[in-house]
């Protein structure tokens, strides 16, 4: 056909978000979360620890590849934001006697203020000053917090938030709760960032990652976008951080394992490129796999992280777009509706 | 310390700094590799002095003499073999592998040379320091340590500016599709530009070695300086890694003069608002790029 | 006349899109061969391919004989290919000479070509030695962009839309410039969307639609209107009315 002739002949295609095999798999995921709700009465307590850890770390995934997967924004300071979740729930419940719980929700809700703030200073900055600023910035309120002399806080040597938990609630109870409100906020940012990307937003964010440029020449608020997921992700890691607060109970400021280490940010690297970066399937699936890792691999020590980093490498060289990326490029699937899927309306075939 | 004396410790500090920073320099500058295990690579570059100097008996200095032949090669290698790969999968795949890499080196460190402390020594020029007055004493030590920073910096702004291989390092970092289209093999030139970059990590490292002793995890405080050095001095200026170490190492032993406490923070206060003035100067283009994204 | 180069069945993709599609030709040593056809014909693809900037998806370019399909593009320049890119493609930061200089220290072949020859064959670069390529004007950049092609003495020179962008005063420079090296015995494949110019040029026109070569010949055998007709497709339709 000539173009004359190929344009008088396009075939009729119609846009379609929701395949079969999408409305399966968000059908199972929301009975997954249901079922998992039950975990507490049905599952022992050595489970329940461990799937808390998996909530938070799929939390932290989730937000790391929303920065850096949909808004190019490679941050190495999300754990600044886990580390003021966590102090601020503490704060809140030992300071002011609040309710653990209610403390780690207005947390959350403080991380995502504070992070209006710091996007202010950061977002302007390109690539490379982007990601060195961010990790200042974490390192910055790490330091402000082991120098407070609020009891409450600690200071260098750390604090717990023991008192306020035992004050109300059993172990028992505060394993429950705390595992609900774990799985609680998966869902709540699983959802929020699904609709999100679904919206009006989120094609936006894929016109900014494909070429900035070009977006904001049509309109594209690029920096109203970028902005928004940064507060979304400083919001969700805080919460994440408030997890770990009920869940180890005492949090340091300074040190390897200090709620505002450098290891957090490891650890979202290690599962968004393993699990898939950009895609919304691949993060959860990046903390599975580190949580197996850390649950069955090699007990802590030199070889346990030889292996991750040799699995980091591994993936890095062989399967740079993670699993989910491999499988979503190989057999052109997704899972959740989050992309647009042009289908020809006479012979039914798509194309995404 | 009195104020003049932490201005200049700041200064010399900054030539420690800027050592580290400058092989992070060039691998952003010329190829937009964020290496996260490059002070991990300066420890090992201490580690192989220390072998050397304990079994052969030799001088910290003569033992830089293999080192960091050593270490061009396992740069050359490393880009080769695996940044190489990862950059042709994306701009963020690198930090995988060097994150990867951080963690395999520190931890084969550990396992081989265990987690005791170990230190270089660095000769006879030791403890000598000019002492200036009663409050300022300037050990030779840093001074020499500034000395081969600004040696380190200045022959790579001179490579870069006058050799064929710093004009093939400037173009591939432009454009490397370009490049290679007028000859230039863009693998091998990123691959050269790695193997400086490791060795002068491995240079750090063994000067770091000789300032204080190390373990196999020391050094991600250092990392964080080096790269702050980077970004202060803007990134893609060699000299300008040279200046923003400066910057950062008086920031930090001014503020330490204050309080101790302040040391770190202080830097990472100069860092920020360093980064928010430019970026205020650049308000002019900035009010542009507002007007189209609000 | 010895062929130099030679295509082959030539597949190319350019993201999702197939680009050149089953495109065959040759060239001729000392010959200049004028490639014309509508923005999105696949000319840019086919010159990035021959060049070697390009992986094609299937067939073979064959240049003095040898098969160099699998070649890397620096391999090429060595080998005597030189492209001048679509859109000039200056290394922004580097000056002039040194966008000269960088060329012919990578790709460089023995011949007559140096920085002094390149100034002198364009001599509105003469004052702009050490000015950065960034700063120059678009006629300037274009000429700086055929010396640092030229740099490396090729024998067989790609010209990728060299008038783009340019008005035509200075578009009218950069030919003058080159008619002496077309007239000295050089192997020239040139792109051009000025029909005018390429068939004033050219020892030979070939027209690209879609990817596909549709229409060749000397400028004495085609007329203007069978090379508008092929431009634009037009002539098919015709025929499937």
């Amino acid at each position: 056909m000539t173009s004359a002739a190929a344009v008088r002949e396009a075939p009729a295609m119609r846009v379609q978000r929701w395949t079969p095999v999408s409305v399966a798999f968000t059908g199972a995921l929301t009975s997954l979360v249901a079922l998992l709700a039950f975990a507490p009465v049905v599952l022992g307590e050595n489970t329940q620890n461990n799937l808390i850890q998996l909530y938070f770390l799929v939390i932290m995934a989730m937000m790391w590849n929303a920065l850096a997967g949909y808004g190019g924004l490679v941050s190495v300071g999300q754990q600044g934001f886990i580390g003021i979740g966590a102090y601020a729930a503490v704060f809140l419940s030992v300071q002011h006697s609040l309710n653990p719980y209610l403390s780690m929700l207005l947390a959350t809700l403080i991380g995502g203020l504070i992070a209006v703030p710091v996007a202010a200073v950061v977002l302007w900055l390109r690539h490379g000053a982007f990601a060195i600023a961010t990790w200042v910035v974490a390192e910055s309120f790490a330091i402000l917090v082991s120098l407070d002399p609020n009891p409450a806080i600690g200071g260098g040597t750390g604090t717990s938030a023991l008192l306020p938990f035992d004050l109300r609630y059993t172990p028992t109870q505060r394993l429950h709760y705390t595992y609900w409100a774990a799985l609680g906020a998966v869902a709540v940012l699983l959802l929020l960032l699904f609709v999100l990307l679904r919206s009006r937003l989120g094609g936006s964010l894929q016109a900014i990652r494909d070429d900035e440029e070009a977006a904001a020449s049509v309109g594209v608020r690029v920096l109203l976008g970028k902005g928004v997921l940064f507060v979304v992700a400083g919001a969700g890691c805080a919460a994440a951080g408030t997890i770990i607060l009920a869940w180890q109970l005492s949090v340091l400021p300074l040190g390897p394992d200090s709620v505002f280490g450098i290891n957090w940010t490891a650890k979202m690297i290690f599962m968004v490129l393993v699990g898939g970066l950009g895609t919304f399937e691949g993060p959860i699936i990046g903390a599975v796999a580190l949580y197996v890792l850390q649950t069955y691999g090699p007990n802590g020590g030199v070889w346990y992280f030889v292996l991750l980093g040799g699995i980091a490498i591994g993936f890095a060289l062989l399967l740079p777009r993670g699993i989910w990326g491999t499988i979503q490029e190989r057999f052109n699937v997704q899972l959740l509706p989050v992309g647009y899927r042009l289908r020809n309306v006479a012979t039914g075939k798509g194309t995404p | 310390m009195t104020w003049v004396s932490a201005i200049v410790h700041g200064i010399l500090l900054g030539g420690v700094y800027a050592l580290l920073a400058s092989g992070l320099a060039l691998m952003f500058g010329v190829m937009r590799i964020i290496n996260l295990a490059h002070g991990s690579l300066a420890l090992v570059g201490a580690y192989m002095a220390f072998l050397l100097t304990e079994h052969l008996h030799i001088t910290t200095y003569l033992a830089l003499a293999p080192v960091l032949p050593g270490a061009l090669v396992a740069g050359y290698f490393l880009q080769r073999t695996m940044l190489e790969r990862s950059l042709r999968a994306g701009q963020l795949v690198p930090l995988l592998t060097t994150f990867g890499l951080l963690i395999v080196i520190a931890n084969l460190l550990q396992y081989f040379f265990s987690p005791d402390v170990h230190s270089l020594d660095e000769g006879r020029i030791g403890t000598a320091a000019w002492n200036v007055s009663s409050s300022l004493s300037i050990p030779w030590f840093d001074v020499l340590t500034f000395g081969v920073a600004v040696f380190v910096l200045g022959g790579l702004e001179l490579v870069l500016r006058h050799t064929q291989l710093g004009r093939e390092l400037r173009a591939t970092a432009e454009d490397a599709d370009t490049a290679e289209l007028v000859g230039i093999n863009a693998r091998a030139v990123y691959a050269r530009a790695a193997a400086i970059a490791v060795a002068t990590a491995a240079l750090a490292g063994v000067f770091y070695g000789m300032r204080s002793s190390f373990d196999p995890n020391a050094g991600a405080d250092q990392l964080l300086y080096a790269f702050e050095a980077v970004v202060i001095g803007g990134i893609g200026s060699l000299w300008g890694t040279l200046w923003g170490g400066v910057v950062l190492g008086v920031a930090q032993l001014v503020g330490a003069q204050i309080n101790p406490e302040y040391f770190a923070l202080s830097g990472h206060v100069v860092f920020l608002v360093v980064l928010v003035a430019r970026t205020g100067v650049q308000a002019r283009g900035l009010t542009l790029t507002l007007r189209r994204a609000t | 006349m010895t062929t130099l180069l030679a295509v082959e069945a030539l597949d190319a993709r350019h993201g999702l899109l197939q680009a050149v599609r089953q495109v065959s030709f040759e060239v001729a040593e000392a010959e200049t061969l004028a490639l014309v056809g509508a923005n999105g014909a696949g000319k840019t693809t086919l010159l990035r391919t021959i060049a070697g900037a390009h992986r094609p998806a299937g067939g073979r370019v064959l240049f003095d004989g040898n098969d160099i399909t699998r070649l890397p593009a620096h391999r090429r320049v060595r080998l005597g290919i030189a492209l001048v890119p679509e859109g000039r493609r200056l290394f922004p930061n580097l000056t002039v000479e040194e966008n000269l200089r960088v060329a012919s220290g990578a790709g460089g072949r023995p011949g007559p070509w140096t920085v002094d020859a390149v100034l002198e064959a364009f001599p509105l670069l003469a004052p702009l030695r050490r000015k950065r390529a960034a700063s120059l004007s678009g006629g300037e950049q274009q000429a700086t962009a055929i010396g640092r092609a030229l740099m490396t003495n090729p024998r067989l020179l790609l010209l990728d839309e060299v008038s783009l962008g340019l008005a035509p005063v200075v578009v009218e420079g950069v030919y003058r410039s080159l008619s002496s090296l077309l007239e000295g015995g050089a192997t020239v494949l040139l792109v051009e969307q000025d029909l005018a110019r390429a068939l004033k040029t050219a020892d030979r026109v070939a027209c690209m639609l879609e990817g596909r070569i549709v229409l060749e010949g000397t400028p004495g055998e085609l007329t203007r209107e069978q090379v508008t007709e092929a431009y634009f497709g037009l002539r098919r339709t015709e025929a499937t009315a």
